[in-house]
């Protein structure tokens, strides 16, 4: 009896201690909580409320050009798209400028990393050159090639390939894709050589010499030893430079306004292009959400993998 | 031999902007000459020109945008990664990716939403519409950085100040900030650079009144045909904050462009 008793009783003051233990934990958690709040608050309206906006506005039929034609719509702004040879255009391209873009501006980051990696004169100069073009405005970076570098009449590009004999080439209307691809590779580099510079100065010294002592080259050293390394800092750079590429605008409004035709055009600026030369609200935003979705869909590929190589603590 | 390939690459590299700024200090006619012409007297013609097309104002507006804009951030984001570092929150990554995948929303598709919002609260042309829109635009960013600043602060500190009776404010000001000041400064840099350099928002959303230095920039190539020499003037000008920010920064820059994630 008495044990049954005493069991009650233990049962009824664990309980209460619980109870006070989460009155506190609640109090405590709302201290917690309250320096994240006006971050967090102004992000979701910011950010959020715009874009449940968009949302609503992807099932409008809404023209500016046609006024009265405002009316709800459901989903054929999304049937319409999908059967827009433009968008599926814009949507290609966007993916040769962001796996193009990453791709070359990581290997020539990692070259150039590998050459700065070396004590030698004139490093931080040359390490201060190297980085420059991403400091560049990338409006001013923009002009600068499209104007300065590819013009077909007094460009230093068409100059320099007449010394060896190439006749010029108007390469903004003639090779659009890769005149953008170049000027964007030109300014993502230098993000991608620091990176991977803080990754090869953040190896263990011993690793290396213990390579060197038993016998492995430079080649085998760099393979085997660096390589897996400089694992995550590639991959950071990867995702890093997509979130950012995957968005680029600039470039292609300066340098070939998404032409000729829609031939250079990516998704932003073919969405840009609906909404603020066609006035199509409705489907621009169509378009907009279709984006949205893919890039979650990605980035929440490229998050886990961020999360399982960097082990977010908590 | 390598020494010497390293800097020849690098000298490649970098000629486009040498060619900028050679270009800046050329007459017109020798800008747009062809072959290029190497050698020239310099001027100081075409900075003159541009700051008589009305430079000013658009650097005023550009610095008020970046510069409230990144005050702002350091003051909504170092509360934020300090209750998400030292004290967590329950579901912290929750709340960290949230904050993360807002930056990975393509601006594209909101910026209708904001320009009909924005002209119906009569806020179009107007600068601290675009304070707003930089400050949500690099909080995520700052907040994620902050945090891997944060935690690298040793927790007996924390728990000295809290013997010592110091409140959350003092603690923060008096204890934290004082060892987090690098990571700050480098967090407020990488603001800096993404706001100044910011050109969709303000293509869409300012005109004459609140435009800022990249709008000006393209005003100078589309208005009265091409003055290739002025245009390069004016990039110079504008690139050179944030070009000697960057140069006299590059350290800080690579742990701050990696959101402290790589250390």
């Amino acid at each position: 009896m008495t044990s049954l008793v005493d069991k009650h009783q233990q049962k009824v003051r664990r309980e209460t201690e619980q109870r006070r233990a989460r009155g506190m934990s609640s109090a405590e958690g709302w201290r917690r909580r309250g320096p994240l709040l006006p971050a967090l608050v102004f992000t979701l309206i910011v950010t959020q409320v715009p874009f449940l906006f968009t949302i609503w506005y992807s099932l409008q039929n809404w023209n500016l050009l046609n006024p009265g034609g405002d009316r709800f719509v459901g989903l054929s702004n999304y049937v319409e798209i999908f059967a827009d040879s433009t968008f599926r255009q814009a949507a290609m391209n966007s993916v040769i400028f962001t796996l193009g873009c990453v791709f070359f501006a990581m290997l020539l980051g990692i070259v150039f990393a590998l050459l700065l990696d070396r004590s030698f004169a004139g490093r931080g100069v040359v390490r201060t050159l190297l980085i420059t073009p991403f400091l560049i405005m990338p409006v001013a970076g923009s002009l600068l090639w499209s104007v300065s570098i590819l013009n077909p009449s007094y460009g230093l590009l068409n100059w320099l390939i007449g010394l060896v004999g190439i006749s010029p080439v108007d390469w903004t209307s003639v090779h659009p894709i890769a005149s953008i691809l170049m000027s964007l590779v030109w300014q993502w580099t230098p993000f991608m050589m620091l990176l991977v510079l803080a990754g090869l100065q953040a190896q263990p010294k011993d690793v290396l010499e213990a390579a060197q002592v038993d016998g492995a080259g430079w080649w085998r050293t760099f393979i085997s030893v660096t390589l897996p390394q400089l694992r995550r800092y590639i991959e950071l750079g990867i995702l890093l430079g997509a979130i950012y590429v995957v968005n680029t605008f600039d470039q292609i409004y300066l340098m070939t306004a998404g032409g000729p035709g829609t031939a250079s055009a990516n998704l932003p600026f073919y969405i840009y292009q609906r909404a603020f030369l066609g006035f199509d609200i409705g489907q621009a935003a169509a378009m907009g959400v279709v984006v949205v979705i893919a890039t979650i869909i990605i980035a929440t590929f490229a998050l886990r993998l961020i999360f399982r190589s960097f082990d977010v603590k908590d | 031999m390598l020494t010497v390939l390293t800097w020849v690459i690098a000298i490649a590299f970098f000629s486009p902007v040498l060619w900028m700024v050679l270009t800046s200090f050329k007459q017109e006619s020798a800008a747009a000459s062809n072959p290029p012409s190497f050698f020239f007297t310099p001027t100081l013609d075409q900075y003159r020109a541009v700051i008589d097309a009305g430079a000013g104002s658009y650097f005023v507006n550009s610095l008020i945008a970046t510069g409230v804009s990144t005050l702002l951030v350091v003051i909504m984001a170092v509360p934020a990664s300090y209750a998400l570092s030292i004290r967590p929150v329950k579901k912290t990554q929750d709340v960290l990716f949230f904050f993360i995948s807002t930056r990975m929303l393509p601006v594209v598709a909101v910026i209708m939403p904001i320009y009909v919002i924005a002209g119906q609260l009569k806020v179009l042309d107007n600068i601290w519409t675009l304070v707003v829109l930089y400050t949500s635009m690099n909080l995520p960013i700052a907040v994620w950085m902050m945090r891997s600043f944060f935690q690298e602060v040793p927790s007996e500190v924390l728990e000295a100040a809290q013997m010592d009776g110091a409140g959350l404010l003092k603690t923060l000001w008096r204890v934290l900030m004082p060892m987090v000041a690098p990571g700050l400064a480098a967090t407020a840099l990488i603001c800096v650079i993404f706001a100044w350099n910011e050109f969709f928002f303000a293509l869409n959303l300012t005109a004459a009144r609140s435009a800022t230095v990249p709008v000006f920039l393209v005003s100078q190539m589309t208005s009265e045909g091409l003055y290739l020499a002025q245009l390069s003037a004016a990039s110079v000008l504008a690139s050179l904050p944030v070009v000697l920010a960057g140069w006299v920064a590059q350290k800080q820059l690579v742990r701050g462009l990696s959101m402290g994630a790589v250390k």
